[in-house]
């Protein structure tokens, strides 16, 4: 007996191990090395081995030695030579605005003279190097592994003693739009839950062929394609959309007063509520549709009024529902992207249009990486919490 | 007590008069954004707004241009033939590797349960910008950046999660004792699948393949992060679309999308009906 358990462990074990092997090759593996870019950088470290070597003795104070200037004034030369020089000084300029061009234009003129005094030569070129805080910068970039990237996106960085303290505040910008983010998400969350509670309650209560078609009402949306549903908002809100013509053709607005009401933060809003709605409903129907109306009727039949029978019979029962269905909203609603990139202008974004445009524009991937991780465990926690209260496996409607 | 238990007081017939106008208010929230598109996508000029022509219902103010313009189009074509190609090859592997598991996980005997559905359901709670830029590299680095190859993988992983999660659902409700009658009387344990098992739960499995394909046929991060001009699929055009060159051939493609959902709508609850248990609206 105790022998055939074992083999059934094997076999379920070994059912699952294709999938296992599958997603952890081509979905954890890749997430893994992604968020991995934000701690660990080792591009400025390979590159200039022996200038950060010697600045390894470096006081951080004074000027370093000419030695010092010679080597990396030579390590520059042949970076430039492999014309692999640009990703380094995008990488020093991130700590230290101007490096870039300093180190470009430093390496472009000891190009050609071998000259006496690579300390003069490399300040004339770049009169930056003759001040502390062009090394401090080398320095701090050559660090292989770092948490500066997780700094600046809780928007801290450290002082030339090392010390972690804020940004300037022109330059804090990730809490307040983690911050937004968690906002929005709440506001569409609240927003579902007031609209889809009523709608899940009439379904739960029609009769079999009528709900049948009300679900469908719902399930069609559902299945939409986002870009579809996203489209169609834009055809409806935008200033010569159909809204807007109405409300001139009706005289409520004039054709100058017409209202934005997309590209911006209402755009993302309304969009999204829409979208997300089918999951707030799904839930509540599910856990309603297992409440018997018998017991209203005796609750009724009891004495009591309805808001009083709502309240203490059925609004108890349909906390799950209401647990599952917020916590599903709010999960994908803090990690969207689509709709706020598509409909919500330069006001409607949130931290995953961050990412894309730090992965795709600015191309600084460990701030990236740094941003996703801090998203990632907002959205594990929650998930874990979400599994708690109502199990995976009760997500059917998926 | 005859007065509170009577169903029909002037409060209680306000009431649920109030409570049908915010729900049919609701409904029009959910379906009228995509039924103003399909009369539009049938609009005889290039723009996103009812003309007076097609308020008065004049005939001239409809056509089918958009509809030619899409058909007619090279890159449209070339959209949809890859999103076929890559939403089927996709759904196959999830639809394989995620009856597997779900096999497995269903077993009473299963080790780490938690654990295990965890992670094979982590691409589906995963925010899609994360595992998009994680993918872009990895592929990169592969060498496989811009190939058909990597959106099929990318999409397989990212369907898996409902395939799981549908079949182990229909597992739930299977009698173990039906496999083990089936081994009593002398089948192998692929036999006993084969002949007794897959049938009972092909309903679950059906659903799950069609949620997969429909996944894939509506990612477009992924599309956006791995692939190039050859991999555009019809909801790449279709951001691309919406973002740059805004034309009416989009609301063309949507109506056509929205008529695709609900043939597949139909299929599930075809499927639903057969198998007596809905894996969708549950």
């Amino acid at each position: 007996m105790a022998l055939s358990l074992a083999a059934a462990r094997v076999r379920a074990a070994a059912l699952t191990l294709p999938l296992v092997a599958f997603i952890g090759v081509t979905f954890l593996a890749p997430l893994g090395l992604m968020l991995a870019r934000s701690v660990h950088e080792p591009l400025v470290a390979d590159s200039l081995p022996d200038t950060l070597a010697m600045l390894n003795n470096w006081d951080g104070v004074a000027l370093p030695s000419e030695d010092v200037f010679e080597v990396l004034g030579r390590e520059l030369l042949s970076l430039h030579q492999q014309r692999s020089l640009g990703g380094v000084a995008t990488r020093v300029n991130r700590l230290e605005a101007g490096m870039r061009s300093a180190i470009v234009r430093t390496a472009r003129q000891l190009r050609d003279a071998d000259p006496g005094s690579w300390r003069e030569a490399m300040i004339a070129a770049a009169p930056i190097w003759n001040e502390p805080k062009a090394w401090r910068a080398i320095q701090r970039s050559g660090e292989r592994y770092t948490l500066r990237h997780f700094l600046h996106a809780l928007d801290l960085e450290r002082d030339t003693a090392g010390n972690v303290v804020a940004q300037p505040p022109d330059q804090r910008i990730y809490l307040s739009l983690l911050g937004r983010t968690l906002m929005v998400s709440v506001v569409i969350t609240v927003i579902c839950l007031i609209l889809g509670y009523p709608v899940a309650y009439l379904i739960a209560n029609s009769p079999p062929s009528r709900s049948n078609l009300l679900l469908l009402l719902v399930l069609v949306p559902f299945w939409t394609s986002l870009l579809v549903r996203t489209t169609s908002w834009i055809v409806l809100l935008q200033n010569q959309g159909v809204i807007n013509d109405l409300l001139v053709a009706v005289g409520l607005t004039t054709e100058e007063g017409r209202i934005p009401m997309i590209y911006n933060m209402t755009g993302t809003l309304v969009a999204m509520t829409q979208i997300l709605l089918p999951f707030m409903v799904l839930p509540l129907y599910a856990v309603m549709r297992t409440i018997a109306p018998s017991q209203m009727r005796a609750a009724a039949a009891l004495g009591a009024s309805f808001p009083q029978a709502f309240i203490r019979v059925y609004w108890p029962q349909t906390l799950p529902g209401i647990a599952a269905g917020s916590l599903l909203v709010f999960i994908l609603s803090i990690g969207y992207y689509i709709t706020p990139a598509l409909v919500g202008g330069r006001t409607g974004q949130l931290i995953s249009n961050l990412i894309a445009y730090h992965m795709q524009q600015s191309l600084n991937w460990g701030l990236a990486a740094a941003l996703g991780a801090i998203l990632l465990v907002c959205v594990v926690l929650l998930f874990l919490l979400f599994n708690r209260l109502v199990g995976v496996e009760r997500m059917r409607f998926t | 007590m005859t007065s509170k238990t009577a169903t029909f007081s002037f409060g209680d017939r306000l009431a649920r008069w109030l409570h049908l106008a915010f729900c049919a208010a609701v409904f029009v929230f959910l379906i009228a954004p995509m039924l103003v598109v399909i009369p539009l996508s049938f609009n005889a000029e290039p723009y996103f707004t009812f003309s007076e022509g097609m308020l008065a219902l004049d005939a001239d103010a409809y056509s089918l241009r958009w509809y030619r313009s899409v058909v007619e189009d090279e890159e449209w074509r070339l959209a949809l033939t890859n999103s076929l190609f890559i939403g089927l090859a996709a759904a196959a592997i999830a639809t394989i590797l995620g009856v597997l598991a779900a096999l497995g996980l269903a077993s009473p005997a299963m080790p780490g349960r938690a654990l295990v559905t965890g992670l094979l359901i982590s691409p589906m709670i995963t925010p899609i910008i994360i595992s998009a830029a994680g993918m872009f590299f990895f592929y990169s680095n592969l060498g496989l950046s811009q190939t058909h190859l990597s959106l099929i993988l990318a999409h397989a992983a990212l369907g898996t999660p409902f395939v799981v999660i549908t079949v182990t659902a229909t597992l739930a409700g299977f009698d173990r004792n039906l496999t083990r009658a089936a081994a009593s009387l002398g089948a192998g344990p692929f036999a006993a699948f084969r002949r007794i098992q897959l049938p009972l739960i092909a309903p679950g499995v059906i659903a799950g393949a069609l949620f997969a394909f429909a996944a894939s046929f509506d990612e477009v991060v992924t599309v956006l992060f791995l692939g190039g001009l050859e991999q555009r699929t019809i909801p790449r055009q279709m951001w691309a679309g919406i973002r740059e060159q805004i034309s009416p051939e989009i609301l063309a493609v949507a109506t056509f999308l929205v008529a695709f959902v609900l043939v597949l709508l139909g299929v599930v609850e075809y499927l639903r009906k057969r198998g007596g248990q809905s894996p969708v609206g549950q």
